[in-house]
Protein backbone atom coordinates (compact mmCIF):
# COMPACT_ATOMS: atom_id res chain seq x y z
CA UNK A 1 0.00 0.00 0.00
CA UNK A 2 1.21 3.58 -1.12
CA UNK A 3 0.81 6.70 0.79
CA UNK A 4 0.46 8.88 -2.30
CA UNK A 5 -2.39 10.41 -0.43
CA UNK A 6 -4.91 8.82 -3.19
CA UNK A 7 -8.64 8.63 -1.93
CA UNK A 8 -8.45 5.24 -3.60
CA UNK A 9 -5.79 3.78 -1.43
CA UNK A 10 -6.60 -0.22 0.28
CA UNK A 11 -7.42 1.39 2.66
CA UNK A 12 -10.47 4.24 1.88
CA UNK A 13 -13.47 3.99 2.94
CA UNK A 14 -15.53 3.51 -0.20
CA UNK A 15 -18.25 1.61 1.23
CA UNK A 16 -19.76 3.19 4.16
CA UNK A 17 -21.99 2.18 6.72
CA UNK A 18 -24.65 3.84 6.47
CA UNK A 19 -25.52 4.45 10.25
CA UNK A 20 -23.85 6.66 12.56
CA UNK A 21 -20.60 5.81 13.32
CA UNK A 22 -20.68 6.72 17.08
CA UNK A 23 -24.12 6.81 18.81
CA UNK A 24 -24.40 7.91 22.42
CA UNK A 25 -28.02 7.25 23.56
CA UNK A 26 -29.15 8.43 27.11
CA UNK A 27 -25.53 8.08 28.63
CA UNK A 28 -24.76 8.88 32.38
CA UNK A 29 -21.59 7.94 33.80
CA UNK A 30 -19.90 8.86 37.12
CA UNK A 31 -17.99 7.77 39.91
CA UNK A 32 -18.23 7.81 43.63
CA UNK A 33 -17.50 11.72 43.58
CA UNK A 34 -20.47 12.12 41.52
CA UNK A 35 -22.05 12.09 38.24
CA UNK A 36 -20.07 13.73 34.97
CA UNK A 37 -22.24 12.67 32.39
CA UNK A 38 -26.12 13.05 32.11
CA UNK A 39 -28.37 11.87 29.77
CA UNK A 40 -25.56 12.38 26.83
CA UNK A 41 -27.00 12.01 23.81
CA UNK A 42 -25.16 12.40 20.26
CA UNK A 43 -24.37 10.93 17.00
CA UNK A 44 -21.32 11.35 14.80
CA UNK A 45 -21.19 10.28 11.07
CA UNK A 46 -19.18 8.36 9.00
CA UNK A 47 -15.92 10.41 8.50
CA UNK A 48 -17.33 13.05 9.94
CA UNK A 49 -14.99 15.27 12.81
CA UNK A 50 -16.47 16.27 16.05
CA UNK A 51 -14.61 18.03 18.97
CA UNK A 52 -14.99 17.60 22.15
CA UNK A 53 -14.31 21.44 23.70
CA UNK A 54 -14.55 21.83 27.78
CA UNK A 55 -11.99 22.33 30.73
CA UNK A 56 -10.30 19.60 32.56
CA UNK A 57 -12.61 17.27 34.25
CA UNK A 58 -15.88 18.03 32.61
CA UNK A 59 -16.14 14.32 30.52
CA UNK A 60 -14.47 15.02 27.40
CA UNK A 61 -11.55 11.28 28.23
CA UNK A 62 -14.77 9.83 29.90
CA UNK A 63 -16.46 10.09 26.57
CA UNK A 64 -13.67 8.54 24.54
CA UNK A 65 -13.16 5.88 26.50
CA UNK A 66 -17.09 4.71 26.53
CA UNK A 67 -16.70 4.87 22.61
CA UNK A 68 -14.21 2.95 22.86
CA UNK A 69 -15.52 0.65 25.04
CA UNK A 70 -12.72 0.89 27.76
CA UNK A 71 -15.93 1.53 30.64
CA UNK A 72 -19.15 0.95 30.55
CA UNK A 73 -21.47 3.71 31.25
CA UNK A 74 -23.82 3.35 34.28
CA UNK A 75 -26.47 4.13 32.24
CA UNK A 76 -27.89 4.26 28.58
CA UNK A 77 -26.47 3.19 24.95
CA UNK A 78 -23.33 3.16 23.39
CA UNK A 79 -23.52 2.26 19.82
CA UNK A 80 -20.04 2.08 17.24
CA UNK A 81 -20.15 1.01 13.78
CA UNK A 82 -23.94 -0.18 14.60
CA UNK A 83 -22.89 -2.68 17.13
CA UNK A 84 -24.13 -1.74 21.03
CA UNK A 85 -20.46 -1.39 22.82
CA UNK A 86 -22.28 -0.79 26.17
CA UNK A 87 -23.55 -4.63 26.07
CA UNK A 88 -20.28 -6.67 24.98
CA UNK A 89 -18.59 -8.96 26.62
CA UNK A 90 -14.77 -8.09 27.58
CA UNK A 91 -13.81 -10.81 24.73
CA UNK A 92 -16.46 -9.27 21.90
CA UNK A 93 -14.80 -5.67 22.59
CA UNK A 94 -11.30 -6.91 22.42
CA UNK A 95 -12.28 -8.32 18.98
CA UNK A 96 -13.93 -5.11 18.33
CA UNK A 97 -11.25 -2.54 19.48
CA UNK A 98 -9.35 -3.51 15.77
CA UNK A 99 -11.58 -1.05 14.10
CA UNK A 100 -10.85 1.82 16.90
CA UNK A 101 -7.51 3.46 17.03
CA UNK A 102 -7.00 5.35 20.27
CA UNK A 103 -4.06 8.00 21.03
CA UNK A 104 -3.95 8.43 24.82
CA UNK A 105 -2.98 11.70 26.37
CA UNK A 106 0.36 10.99 27.30
CA UNK A 107 1.07 8.52 24.30
CA UNK A 108 0.74 6.13 27.12
CA UNK A 109 3.65 3.87 24.89
CA UNK A 110 4.94 0.75 26.75
CA UNK A 111 7.34 2.48 28.14
CA UNK A 112 10.17 -0.93 28.27
CA UNK A 113 9.84 -1.55 24.45
CA UNK A 114 11.18 -0.18 21.52
CA UNK A 115 9.72 1.92 19.30
CA UNK A 116 9.12 -0.78 16.32
CA UNK A 117 7.83 -3.11 18.74
CA UNK A 118 5.12 -0.37 20.46
CA UNK A 119 3.17 -0.23 16.84
CA UNK A 120 4.09 -3.40 15.80
CA UNK A 121 2.99 -4.67 19.14
CA UNK A 122 -1.19 -5.27 17.67
CA UNK A 123 -0.29 -6.64 14.67
CA UNK A 124 1.94 -9.27 16.73
CA UNK A 125 -1.02 -10.01 18.99
CA UNK A 126 -2.86 -10.66 16.11
CA UNK A 127 -0.28 -13.34 14.69
CA UNK A 128 0.40 -11.46 11.46
CA UNK A 129 3.28 -13.23 9.82
CA UNK A 130 6.73 -11.23 10.75
CA UNK A 131 7.11 -10.58 6.23
CA UNK A 132 4.13 -8.39 6.57
CA UNK A 133 4.29 -6.86 10.16
CA UNK A 134 8.14 -5.15 9.07
CA UNK A 135 6.54 -3.08 6.03
CA UNK A 136 3.52 -2.12 7.72
CA UNK A 137 5.56 -0.71 10.47
CA UNK A 138 7.78 1.40 8.46
CA UNK A 139 4.60 2.78 6.37
CA UNK A 140 3.14 4.39 9.67
CA UNK A 141 6.15 5.66 10.79
CA UNK A 142 7.14 7.25 7.72
CA UNK A 143 3.48 8.54 7.39
CA UNK A 144 4.53 10.36 11.25
CA UNK A 145 7.90 11.12 10.08
CA UNK A 146 9.59 9.13 12.24
CA UNK A 147 10.73 6.02 10.31
CA UNK A 148 14.72 6.30 11.99
CA UNK A 149 13.44 5.79 15.51
CA UNK A 150 12.78 2.39 14.96
CA UNK A 151 15.15 1.01 17.83
CA UNK A 152 14.69 3.98 20.03
CA UNK A 153 13.06 3.77 23.43
CA UNK A 154 10.22 5.99 24.77
CA UNK A 155 12.13 7.70 27.05
CA UNK A 156 14.59 8.75 24.19
CA UNK A 157 11.89 10.76 22.54
CA UNK A 158 10.68 14.18 22.86
CA UNK A 159 7.25 14.70 23.85
CA UNK A 160 5.66 15.61 20.53
CA UNK A 161 7.54 12.45 18.89
CA UNK A 162 6.58 10.21 21.47
CA UNK A 163 2.49 11.87 20.83
CA UNK A 164 3.55 10.40 16.73
CA UNK A 165 4.62 7.07 17.59
CA UNK A 166 1.16 6.75 19.40
CA UNK A 167 -0.87 8.06 16.49
CA UNK A 168 1.41 5.19 14.18
CA UNK A 169 0.79 2.51 16.44
CA UNK A 170 -3.37 3.62 16.96
CA UNK A 171 -2.76 3.25 12.72
CA UNK A 172 -1.11 0.22 11.98
CA UNK A 173 -3.95 -1.53 12.22
CA UNK A 174 -6.12 0.37 9.46
CA UNK A 175 -8.80 1.47 12.13
CA UNK A 176 -12.17 3.10 10.56
CA UNK A 177 -12.61 5.28 14.04
CA UNK A 178 -9.43 7.35 15.45
CA UNK A 179 -10.22 9.20 19.15
CA UNK A 180 -7.41 11.50 20.27
CA UNK A 181 -7.24 12.15 23.85
CA UNK A 182 -5.69 15.90 24.06
CA UNK A 183 -3.31 15.01 21.29
CA UNK A 184 -1.70 18.47 21.50
CA UNK A 185 -1.88 18.80 25.46
CA UNK A 186 1.61 19.90 27.07
CA UNK A 187 3.01 20.60 23.72
CA UNK A 188 4.58 23.60 21.94
CA UNK A 189 3.15 25.35 19.54
CA UNK A 190 5.33 24.30 16.36
CA UNK A 191 4.93 21.30 17.83
CA UNK A 192 1.13 21.21 17.91
CA UNK A 193 0.88 22.55 14.80
CA UNK A 194 2.57 18.90 13.56
CA UNK A 195 0.29 16.94 15.44
CA UNK A 196 -2.72 18.64 13.63
CA UNK A 197 -1.51 18.44 10.10
CA UNK A 198 -1.25 15.05 10.90
CA UNK A 199 -4.14 14.64 12.08
CA UNK A 200 -5.40 16.65 9.03
CA UNK A 201 -4.18 14.05 6.34
CA UNK A 202 -5.44 10.91 8.26
CA UNK A 203 -8.94 12.29 7.79
CA UNK A 204 -8.51 13.54 4.38
CA UNK A 205 -6.27 10.75 3.82
CA UNK A 206 -7.51 7.83 4.90
CA UNK A 207 -11.04 8.96 5.38
CA UNK A 208 -11.16 8.08 9.46
CA UNK A 209 -14.06 9.18 11.54
CA UNK A 210 -12.22 11.46 13.93
CA UNK A 211 -13.29 12.33 17.87
CA UNK A 212 -10.72 14.66 19.18
CA UNK A 213 -10.78 15.66 22.83
CA UNK A 214 -9.51 19.34 23.40
CA UNK A 215 -9.07 22.13 25.29
CA UNK A 216 -7.72 24.16 23.18
CA UNK A 217 -10.48 25.97 20.45
CA UNK A 218 -7.87 26.45 17.57
CA UNK A 219 -7.14 22.55 17.13
CA UNK A 220 -10.92 22.54 16.17
CA UNK A 221 -10.73 25.37 13.93
CA UNK A 222 -7.71 23.97 12.62
CA UNK A 223 -9.62 21.04 11.70
CA UNK A 224 -12.73 23.05 10.66
CA UNK A 225 -10.86 25.29 8.18
CA UNK A 226 -7.86 23.44 6.56
CA UNK A 227 -7.58 20.34 4.69
CA UNK A 228 -4.52 18.01 3.31
CA UNK A 229 -3.92 18.77 -0.26
CA UNK A 230 -2.50 15.61 -1.08
CA UNK A 231 -1.14 16.87 -4.33
CA UNK A 232 0.13 19.76 -2.84
CA UNK A 233 1.45 17.28 0.35
CA UNK A 234 0.26 20.52 1.95
CA UNK A 235 -2.41 21.82 4.53
CA UNK A 236 -4.52 24.61 2.08
CA UNK A 237 -7.19 26.74 3.45
CA UNK A 238 -10.46 25.65 2.75
CA UNK A 239 -12.92 28.75 1.07
CA UNK A 240 -15.83 29.77 2.81
CA UNK A 241 -18.55 27.68 2.87
CA UNK A 242 -16.64 25.21 1.29
CA UNK A 243 -16.44 21.08 2.96
CA UNK A 244 -13.11 19.09 3.47
CA UNK A 245 -15.27 16.22 2.19
CA UNK A 246 -15.45 15.87 5.83
CA UNK A 247 -17.68 17.97 8.32
CA UNK A 248 -16.29 19.02 11.33
CA UNK A 249 -18.71 19.72 14.67
CA UNK A 250 -18.34 20.99 17.79
CA UNK A 251 -19.57 20.03 21.15
CA UNK A 252 -18.91 21.78 24.13
CA UNK A 253 -18.69 20.37 27.74
CA UNK A 254 -19.24 22.06 31.12
CA UNK A 255 -19.07 21.28 34.80
CA UNK A 256 -22.59 19.81 35.91
CA UNK A 257 -24.16 21.17 38.67
CA UNK A 258 -22.67 24.85 37.63
CA UNK A 259 -24.63 28.03 36.70
CA UNK A 260 -24.12 29.73 33.85
CA UNK A 261 -23.13 33.54 33.94
CA UNK A 262 -26.70 34.76 34.29
CA UNK A 263 -26.82 32.24 37.38
CA UNK A 264 -29.21 29.87 36.16
CA UNK A 265 -28.82 26.08 35.90
CA UNK A 266 -28.88 25.90 32.30
CA UNK A 267 -27.66 22.47 31.46
CA UNK A 268 -27.81 19.62 33.11
CA UNK A 269 -26.61 16.91 31.27
CA UNK A 270 -22.35 18.31 30.61
CA UNK A 271 -22.91 18.93 26.95
CA UNK A 272 -23.36 22.79 26.57
CA UNK A 273 -23.19 23.03 23.02
CA UNK A 274 -23.63 21.29 20.20
CA UNK A 275 -22.83 23.18 16.66
CA UNK A 276 -21.31 24.02 13.93
CA UNK A 277 -17.69 26.05 13.72
CA UNK A 278 -19.42 29.43 12.79
CA UNK A 279 -21.91 29.35 15.30
CA UNK A 280 -18.78 28.61 17.91
CA UNK A 281 -16.70 31.68 16.48
CA UNK A 282 -19.89 33.66 16.24
CA UNK A 283 -21.51 32.90 19.84
CA UNK A 284 -22.30 35.49 22.20
CA UNK A 285 -22.19 32.86 25.05
CA UNK A 286 -19.75 34.00 27.95
CA UNK A 287 -18.38 30.60 28.46
CA UNK A 288 -18.08 29.96 25.20
CA UNK A 289 -16.11 32.70 24.23
CA UNK A 290 -13.82 31.88 27.10
CA UNK A 291 -12.17 29.40 24.71
CA UNK A 292 -11.50 31.90 21.87
CA UNK A 293 -9.50 33.69 23.56
CA UNK B 1 -31.18 31.57 27.95
CA UNK B 2 -33.42 34.96 28.14
CA UNK B 3 -36.42 33.34 29.58
CA UNK B 4 -35.34 31.44 32.14
CA UNK B 5 -36.05 34.02 35.39
CA UNK B 6 -32.96 35.66 37.01
CA UNK B 7 -32.07 34.43 40.41
CA UNK B 8 -30.80 36.33 43.03
CA UNK B 9 -29.01 34.39 45.97
CA UNK B 10 -27.10 35.72 48.17
CA UNK B 11 -23.53 34.34 49.83
CA UNK B 12 -23.93 30.54 49.81
CA UNK B 13 -23.92 29.02 53.45
CA UNK B 14 -22.25 25.86 54.04
CA UNK B 15 -24.21 23.37 56.07
CA UNK B 16 -21.37 22.14 58.80
CA UNK B 17 -21.63 18.38 57.63
CA UNK B 18 -20.32 16.08 60.10
CA UNK B 19 -20.53 12.27 59.06
CA UNK B 20 -21.41 10.12 61.53
CA UNK B 21 -19.85 7.14 62.74
CA UNK B 22 -21.96 4.78 61.74
CA UNK B 23 -21.74 5.91 58.19
CA UNK B 24 -17.85 6.22 57.87
CA UNK B 25 -17.91 2.29 59.65
CA UNK B 26 -20.71 1.29 56.64
CA UNK B 27 -18.12 3.14 53.89
CA UNK B 28 -15.16 1.34 54.96
CA UNK B 29 -17.04 -2.14 55.38
CA UNK B 30 -18.78 -1.82 51.95
CA UNK B 31 -15.27 -0.80 50.30
CA UNK B 32 -12.84 -3.67 52.01
CA UNK B 33 -16.31 -6.23 50.68
CA UNK B 34 -15.93 -4.56 46.72
CA UNK B 35 -12.23 -5.22 47.46
CA UNK B 36 -12.38 -8.88 48.42
CA UNK B 37 -14.78 -9.42 45.85
CA UNK B 38 -12.42 -7.90 43.01
CA UNK B 39 -9.32 -9.75 44.27
CA UNK B 40 -11.68 -12.93 44.15
CA UNK B 41 -12.18 -12.22 40.71
CA UNK B 42 -8.67 -11.61 39.90
CA UNK B 43 -7.77 -15.06 41.08
CA UNK B 44 -10.21 -16.44 39.63
CA UNK B 45 -9.31 -14.91 36.18
CA UNK B 46 -5.53 -15.68 36.77
CA UNK B 47 -6.26 -19.11 37.27
CA UNK B 48 -8.15 -20.06 34.45
CA UNK B 49 -6.40 -17.80 31.89
CA UNK B 50 -3.76 -20.83 32.31
CA UNK B 51 -6.47 -23.49 30.29
CA UNK B 52 -7.17 -21.14 27.25
CA UNK B 53 -5.17 -19.58 24.74
CA UNK B 54 -3.53 -17.24 24.15
CA UNK B 55 -1.03 -17.71 26.86
CA UNK B 56 1.96 -15.58 27.03
CA UNK B 57 4.78 -18.11 27.26
CA UNK B 58 7.48 -15.59 26.98
CA UNK B 59 6.33 -13.41 29.42
CA UNK B 60 5.61 -16.01 32.05
CA UNK B 61 9.41 -17.42 31.31
CA UNK B 62 10.67 -13.87 32.03
CA UNK B 63 8.84 -13.63 34.77
CA UNK B 64 10.41 -16.90 35.85
CA UNK B 65 13.67 -15.51 35.51
CA UNK B 66 12.68 -12.43 37.84
CA UNK B 67 10.85 -13.86 41.00
CA UNK B 68 12.93 -17.21 40.63
CA UNK B 69 16.41 -16.71 39.78
CA UNK B 70 16.21 -12.73 41.16
CA UNK B 71 15.83 -14.06 44.76
CA UNK B 72 17.62 -16.47 45.08
CA UNK B 73 20.59 -14.77 46.80
CA UNK B 74 18.18 -13.42 49.40
CA UNK B 75 16.72 -16.52 50.24
CA UNK B 76 19.79 -18.59 49.80
CA UNK B 77 21.87 -16.04 52.03
CA UNK B 78 18.81 -15.53 54.53
CA UNK B 79 18.26 -19.34 54.86
CA UNK B 80 21.97 -20.08 55.80
CA UNK B 81 22.06 -17.45 58.32
CA UNK B 82 19.02 -18.66 59.84
CA UNK B 83 20.03 -22.51 59.69
CA UNK B 84 23.10 -21.66 61.46
CA UNK B 85 21.05 -19.70 64.25
CA UNK B 86 18.63 -21.89 64.80
CA UNK B 87 21.20 -24.76 65.30
CA UNK B 88 22.80 -22.57 68.13
CA UNK B 89 19.67 -21.77 69.69
CA UNK B 90 18.23 -25.08 70.21
CA UNK B 91 21.58 -26.39 70.83
CA UNK B 92 21.84 -24.51 74.33
CA UNK B 93 18.51 -26.28 75.55
CA UNK B 94 19.54 -29.87 74.41
CA UNK B 95 22.64 -29.86 75.73
CA UNK B 96 20.94 -29.30 79.24
CA UNK B 97 19.97 -32.84 78.47
CA UNK B 98 23.11 -34.19 77.71
CA UNK B 99 20.95 -34.83 74.19
CA UNK B 100 23.29 -31.99 71.98
CA UNK B 101 22.50 -34.88 69.10
CA UNK B 102 18.95 -34.02 68.95
CA UNK B 103 19.85 -30.68 67.60
CA UNK B 104 19.78 -31.95 63.80
CA UNK B 105 16.51 -33.65 64.36
CA UNK B 106 14.83 -30.53 65.31
CA UNK B 107 16.49 -28.34 63.47
CA UNK B 108 15.42 -30.19 60.57
CA UNK B 109 11.70 -30.31 61.19
CA UNK B 110 11.79 -26.51 62.35
CA UNK B 111 13.05 -25.81 58.68
CA UNK B 112 11.18 -28.36 56.85
CA UNK B 113 7.70 -28.01 57.77
CA UNK B 114 7.64 -24.33 59.20
CA UNK B 115 10.46 -21.65 58.78
CA UNK B 116 11.74 -22.86 55.08
CA UNK B 117 8.37 -22.34 53.64
CA UNK B 118 7.63 -18.90 55.55
CA UNK B 119 10.61 -17.22 55.78
CA UNK B 120 10.96 -17.81 51.95
CA UNK B 121 7.10 -16.59 51.28
CA UNK B 122 7.77 -13.33 53.48
CA UNK B 123 11.03 -12.62 51.63
CA UNK B 124 9.73 -13.11 48.49
CA UNK B 125 6.52 -11.23 49.00
CA UNK B 126 8.97 -8.16 49.94
CA UNK B 127 11.07 -8.49 47.18
CA UNK B 128 8.59 -9.15 44.64
CA UNK B 129 4.94 -8.42 45.80
CA UNK B 130 6.33 -4.32 45.87
CA UNK B 131 8.26 -5.21 42.27
CA UNK B 132 4.71 -6.27 40.81
CA UNK B 133 3.00 -3.48 42.45
CA UNK B 134 5.13 -0.68 41.52
CA UNK B 135 5.55 -2.15 37.64
CA UNK B 136 2.09 -2.66 37.42
CA UNK B 137 1.03 0.69 39.68
CA UNK B 138 3.45 2.85 36.95
CA UNK B 139 1.42 0.85 34.08
CA UNK B 140 -1.75 1.52 35.03
CA UNK B 141 -1.57 5.37 36.00
CA UNK B 142 0.15 5.61 32.84
CA UNK B 143 -2.64 4.79 30.94
CA UNK B 144 -0.48 1.85 29.87
CA UNK B 145 -3.57 -0.92 30.82
CA UNK B 146 -5.61 0.88 28.94
CA UNK B 147 -3.72 1.30 25.94
CA UNK B 148 -3.23 -2.46 25.83
CA UNK B 149 -7.00 -3.25 26.31
CA UNK B 150 -7.73 -0.59 23.58
CA UNK B 151 -5.39 -2.97 21.19
CA UNK B 152 -6.90 -5.98 22.22
CA UNK B 153 -5.15 -7.69 24.51
CA UNK B 154 -6.17 -8.76 27.58
CA UNK B 155 -4.01 -7.39 30.90
CA UNK B 156 -4.71 -10.30 32.95
CA UNK B 157 -3.64 -12.59 30.63
CA UNK B 158 -0.55 -10.40 29.87
CA UNK B 159 0.63 -9.16 32.98
CA UNK B 160 -1.41 -11.29 35.69
CA UNK B 161 -1.25 -15.00 34.42
CA UNK B 162 2.40 -14.91 33.80
CA UNK B 163 3.21 -13.47 37.33
CA UNK B 164 1.03 -16.12 38.77
CA UNK B 165 2.14 -19.26 36.81
CA UNK B 166 5.91 -18.29 37.95
CA UNK B 167 5.70 -17.59 41.80
CA UNK B 168 3.66 -21.30 41.61
CA UNK B 169 6.77 -23.00 40.01
CA UNK B 170 9.23 -21.01 41.85
CA UNK B 171 8.78 -20.11 45.00
CA UNK B 172 8.54 -24.34 46.14
CA UNK B 173 11.53 -24.34 44.22
CA UNK B 174 13.17 -21.25 45.96
CA UNK B 175 11.50 -22.80 49.81
CA UNK B 176 13.39 -26.51 48.90
CA UNK B 177 16.67 -24.44 47.94
CA UNK B 178 15.82 -22.54 51.49
CA UNK B 179 15.53 -25.75 53.75
CA UNK B 180 18.82 -27.41 51.87
CA UNK B 181 20.96 -24.31 52.73
CA UNK B 182 19.35 -23.87 55.89
CA UNK B 183 20.38 -27.08 56.97
CA UNK B 184 24.09 -26.95 55.60
CA UNK B 185 24.12 -24.05 57.47
CA UNK B 186 22.99 -25.91 60.47
CA UNK B 187 25.60 -28.32 59.74
CA UNK B 188 28.18 -25.90 59.75
CA UNK B 189 27.19 -24.09 63.13
CA UNK B 190 27.21 -28.05 64.90
CA UNK B 191 30.64 -28.87 63.68
CA UNK B 192 32.01 -25.88 64.83
CA UNK B 193 29.91 -24.74 68.30
CA UNK B 194 29.00 -27.67 69.05
CA UNK B 195 31.74 -30.02 68.13
CA UNK B 196 29.13 -32.16 66.20
CA UNK B 197 30.10 -34.63 63.52
CA UNK B 198 28.53 -33.42 59.77
CA UNK B 199 27.64 -36.95 59.31
CA UNK B 200 25.74 -37.48 61.83
CA UNK B 201 24.02 -34.50 61.73
CA UNK B 202 23.03 -34.74 58.43
CA UNK B 203 22.07 -38.39 58.89
CA UNK B 204 19.83 -37.40 62.10
CA UNK B 205 18.08 -34.28 59.91
CA UNK B 206 17.26 -36.39 56.92
CA UNK B 207 15.54 -39.24 59.16
CA UNK B 208 13.87 -36.92 61.20
CA UNK B 209 11.80 -35.89 57.97
CA UNK B 210 8.65 -38.08 57.26
CA UNK B 211 6.33 -37.71 54.28
CA UNK B 212 3.80 -35.78 56.29
CA UNK B 213 6.37 -32.74 56.42
CA UNK B 214 8.04 -32.66 53.03
CA UNK B 215 4.06 -32.57 51.76
CA UNK B 216 3.69 -29.83 53.96
CA UNK B 217 6.84 -28.21 53.55
CA UNK B 218 6.08 -27.90 49.67
CA UNK B 219 2.89 -27.25 49.58
CA UNK B 220 2.50 -24.31 51.88
CA UNK B 221 4.76 -22.12 49.13
CA UNK B 222 2.44 -22.84 46.61
CA UNK B 223 -0.19 -20.82 48.46
CA UNK B 224 2.10 -18.51 49.69
CA UNK B 225 3.49 -18.08 46.04
CA UNK B 226 -0.37 -17.34 44.67
CA UNK B 227 -1.07 -15.43 47.53
CA UNK B 228 2.06 -12.66 46.74
CA UNK B 229 1.33 -12.60 42.87
CA UNK B 230 -2.31 -11.97 43.42
CA UNK B 231 -2.36 -9.55 45.97
CA UNK B 232 0.50 -7.66 43.78
CA UNK B 233 -1.35 -7.52 40.82
CA UNK B 234 -4.50 -6.69 42.43
CA UNK B 235 -2.68 -3.76 44.42
CA UNK B 236 -0.81 -2.58 41.01
CA UNK B 237 -3.48 -2.75 38.39
CA UNK B 238 -6.45 -1.15 41.30
CA UNK B 239 -3.85 2.23 41.80
CA UNK B 240 -5.45 5.78 41.74
CA UNK B 241 -3.64 8.97 42.25
CA UNK B 242 -0.63 9.05 40.45
CA UNK B 243 2.88 8.57 42.07
CA UNK B 244 1.82 8.84 45.56
CA UNK B 245 -0.40 6.19 44.61
CA UNK B 246 1.65 3.99 43.33
CA UNK B 247 3.69 4.52 46.77
CA UNK B 248 1.16 3.64 48.56
CA UNK B 249 -0.21 0.63 46.65
CA UNK B 250 3.59 -0.88 46.72
CA UNK B 251 3.88 -0.36 50.08
CA UNK B 252 0.47 -2.37 50.60
CA UNK B 253 0.84 -5.25 48.60
CA UNK B 254 4.05 -6.00 51.12
CA UNK B 255 2.03 -5.59 54.18
CA UNK B 256 -1.19 -7.32 52.67
CA UNK B 257 1.11 -10.03 51.25
CA UNK B 258 2.98 -10.80 54.35
CA UNK B 259 -0.38 -10.60 56.76
CA UNK B 260 -1.78 -12.94 54.35
CA UNK B 261 0.58 -15.40 54.19
CA UNK B 262 1.24 -15.59 58.66
CA UNK B 263 -2.62 -16.47 58.35
CA UNK B 264 -2.50 -18.62 55.82
CA UNK B 265 0.13 -20.57 57.52
CA UNK B 266 -2.00 -21.12 61.02
CA UNK B 267 -4.69 -22.36 58.88
CA UNK B 268 -2.59 -24.56 56.66
CA UNK B 269 -0.23 -25.94 59.24
CA UNK B 270 -3.72 -26.90 60.93
CA UNK B 271 -4.74 -28.36 57.93
CA UNK B 272 -1.35 -30.34 57.32
CA UNK B 273 -1.59 -31.90 60.65
CA UNK B 274 -4.58 -33.20 60.39
CA UNK B 275 -4.05 -34.75 57.17
CA UNK B 276 -1.02 -36.42 58.17
CA UNK B 277 -2.53 -38.07 60.98
CA UNK B 278 -5.17 -39.39 58.68
CA UNK B 279 -3.24 -40.28 55.59
CA UNK B 280 0.21 -40.79 56.66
Amino acid sequence: MVIAGAATSEYSRADLHGGPAVKFSDVSMGFDEGEVLRGVSFAVAERETLILLGETGTGKTLTLKLAAGLLRPSSGRVEVLGEDVSEMSERELLEFRRKIGFVFQEGALFDSMTVEENVAYRLREEHVPESEIAPRVEEVLEFVELGHTLEMLPSELSGGMRRRVSIARALVSRPEIVLYDSPTAGLDPVTSQTIITLILRLRDVYGVTSLLATHRLQDGFALANFRFDAKEKSVVRLAKGQQAGAVTRFMVYRHLEGKNEAGNEEYDNGIYFDGTPEEVMTSKDPYIRRFLV
Amino acid sequence: MADAPLQVTGPEVKADVRTPVREVLTDVFRTFVAGVQDYSLLCARSVSNIFSRPFYFQDTLTQMDDIGVGSLPIVLLAGLFIGAVLVLQTATQFVRFGQASLTGDAVSIALVRELGPTLTGLLVAGRCASGIASELGSMQVTEQVDAMRAMGTDPYRKLVTPRVVATLLMVPLLTALNDFVGLLGGCISAMFSLRLGAVEFWTRAINALDLGDLMQGLAKPVVYGFILATVGCYKGLTVRGGTQGVGRATTQAVVVSSVMIIIADLFLTKFALYMSDKIF
